[in-house]
């Protein structure tokens, strides 16, 4: 038995244990949180824009939880610099599975989406797409 | 040191009646079932989750579905009768094995928590008004705990919690305080599934006789694990799940006193549990059928007649007693680490349950990594989340045996936790 674990390569757990951009910014254009109730993860993103409004010009994020979700964020936070905001609503699923680089176990799922569905909506609510009174938190669960 | 002789039952005997625990994992998990990539032998410790099941109780579900599927109560035919008398010895086994008085007091619900709900609903939700109270722990189950806490919000009765010491142990000087003339219900967890704790439940009901109150003990850690007597605790409810005692999902038991359950209305309404119809008027029928509403649970019942008679066959004093060293050898194996956090009384007085963290080591990392390893535990708040907040801990991860684990697989546990420690490190 033993045979190490596919799920927690070296790239996980070097995010993990050294997170990229991780902290708060002082002048976010947006900023968001969000929950995985089943893991009790917890994300904040902020967000900087160009001066075109539109093109993420850097991202920093807190946190706290299991290794998937901290080192989807950090690794999401070196991703998203230079998408434009429709880039960003355009990332699915798959493509986060996929800048993970492991195969992620159904159950893990919401653990690795946490951090770029807080992201997409920050933005929609940035862009007025969703209310924020409804959507103060973003909630993800299995 | 691990010789079968070391073992208070005959662990390997058991473990040929529980063909799952032959199974290798660690494969593809979008089709159930065993395929070409399990490679690694299971090593099952989320008992406390679920049981696994034997033969002997497959085989009663087999037996009824093969031989003498009906519907009870309602047919004169040979089948009908059949499954009705095996239906209703079902009770009586029941009722013998946690010393009831007899099937008036045992009525079949669909697990632990219906039995909950329909006494809050069935009694709860009728007798409950301002400034009455319900007493209950910090330890409690989702089950009790949010079933009271929206009973009283409807009822305006005030939810009191019976606080958690240092050792996972009531603080029974609080407990003396918030039992006052205003209580009307004590509900508590008999064994803690988070913390292991053994409640004294029976020194509580007396606490709660002593003003008037009724008691209600989630006993779904403990029927499984130990000999119950509901007449020596004096338990004015007590509630079970058969999932989690080698019998089938779905098959659930509320213990009442027989004068309170005659004088609560049913729950639920419908066929079977009525006597006289018209159009404007109904009567019931006598317990505990006034309560099973419905074509009833009848494979399932007839099952945990049989997941019963196994665990009588062992005898309740033994498994407890397996249950006790299996906690004991976990509990003293993992804290050989000090990164290591055990929830709850030392490994000496528990339940057969260690629920733990890593410093460092998130519980659902630890879960996923020990699944590399064919260790099946859980991780997560498991369904105490105000408890966990008090611990100040998001989840932990718990290993949890029963009758067919051994040393080995304990063995297996923690060297799967070094495996993630060292993967952390």
């Amino acid at each position: 038995m033993g045979m190490g674990s596919d799920m927690y390569r070296q790239q996980i757990l070097d995010h993990y244990k050294s997170p990229r951009n991780y902290g708060e910014l002082e002048d976010p254009d947006f900023s968001h949180t969000g929950e995985n109730p089943s893991c009790g993860d917890t994300i904040q993103m902020d967000v900087r824009l160009e001066d075109d409004g539109e093109t993420i010009e850097y991202v920093s994020f807190t946190g706290d939880g299991c290794a998937i979700s901290q080192a989807s964020a950090s690794m999401l936070s070196e991703r998203l610099v230079g998408m434009s905001l429709d880039e960003l609503e355009a990332l699915e699923t798959d493509d986060i599975v996929d800048m993970l680089g492991v195969t992620i176990s159904p159950m893990r799922i919401p653990c690795a989406v946490l951090g770029n569905q807080v992201a997409k909506d920050g933005a929609k609510i940035h862009t007025g797409d969703l209310d924020p009174e409804e959507y103060g938190e973003t909630i993800t669960e299995e | 040191m691990s010789t079968q002789e070391s073992y208070p039952i005959d662990v390997e005997a058991i473990r040929e009646d529980f063909p799952v625990l032959d199974r290798k994992v660690g494969g593809d998990v979008t089709t159930p079932g065993e395929g070409d990539d399990d490679t690694e032998p299971l090593v099952y410790l989320d008992n406390a989750a679920t049981s696994q099941t034997p033969k002997q109780v497959v085989d009663a579900i087999v037996d009824y579905y093969y031989g003498y599927n009906a519907n009870v109560h309602r047919g004169i035919h040979q089948l009908s009768q059949e499954a009705s008398v095996a239906y209703e010895e079902a009770h009586d086994r029941v009722a013998a094995f946690i010393n009831a008085a007899g099937r008036e007091e045992i009525v079949f619900t669909k697990n632990t928590t219906e039995s909950m709900n329909l006494v809050a609903y069935a009694w709860g939700l009728e007798e409950l008004e301002p400034g009455d109270t319900v007493v209950t722990t910090q330890m409690e189950h989702h089950a009790s705990l949010v079933t009271w806490q929206q009973i009283c919000k409807r009822t305006g009765a005030e939810l009191r919690f019976i606080e958690v010491d240092e050792d996972g142990r009531l603080d029974m000087d609080h407990a003396a305080e918030l039992i006052d003339d205003s209580t009307r219900m004590v509900s508590l967890v008999h064994v803690s599934n988070t913390l292991g704790t053994i409640n004294p439940v029976a020194e509580i009901t007396d606490m709660a006789h002593e003003v008037g109150a009724y008691s209600f003990i989630d006993g779904a850690q403990a029927v499984p694990t130990r000999p119950v007597d509901v007449q020596a605790i004096d338990a004015d409810f007590y509630a079970f799940s058969g999932h989690k005692m080698l019998g089938p999902t779905g098959i659930g038991v509320l213990y009442g006193k027989q004068e309170i359950l005659e004088s609560m209305q049913p729950y639920l309404y419908g066929g079977d549990m009525i006597r006289k119809v018209t159009y404007e008027e109904s009567t019931w029928e006598d317990l505990p059928w006034k309560f099973e509403a419905g074509t009833p649970l009848i494979a399932q019942g007839i099952a945990l007649h049989a997941a019963i008679d196994y665990l009588e066959e062992i005898g309740m004093d033994n498994v407890q007693a397996h249950e006790e060293l299996l906690a004991e050898y976990a509990y003293d194996k993992l804290s050989e680490h000090d990164d290591v956090e055990i929830y709850g009384p030392p490994g000496d007085d528990r339940g057969g349950l260690v629920a733990f963290n890593i410093d460092g080591v998130h519980a659902h990392d630890l879960s996923s990594i020990l699944n590399d390893y064919a260790v099946a535990i859980r991780a997560g708040d498991h369904c105490t989340q105000p408890l966990h907040d008090t611990l100040g801990a998001a989840a932990s991860a718990r290993a949890s045996f029963y009758i067919y684990n051994t040393r080995e697989e304990v063995d297996a546990l923690v060297e799967a936790v070094d495996g993630a420690r060292d993967l952390f490190a």
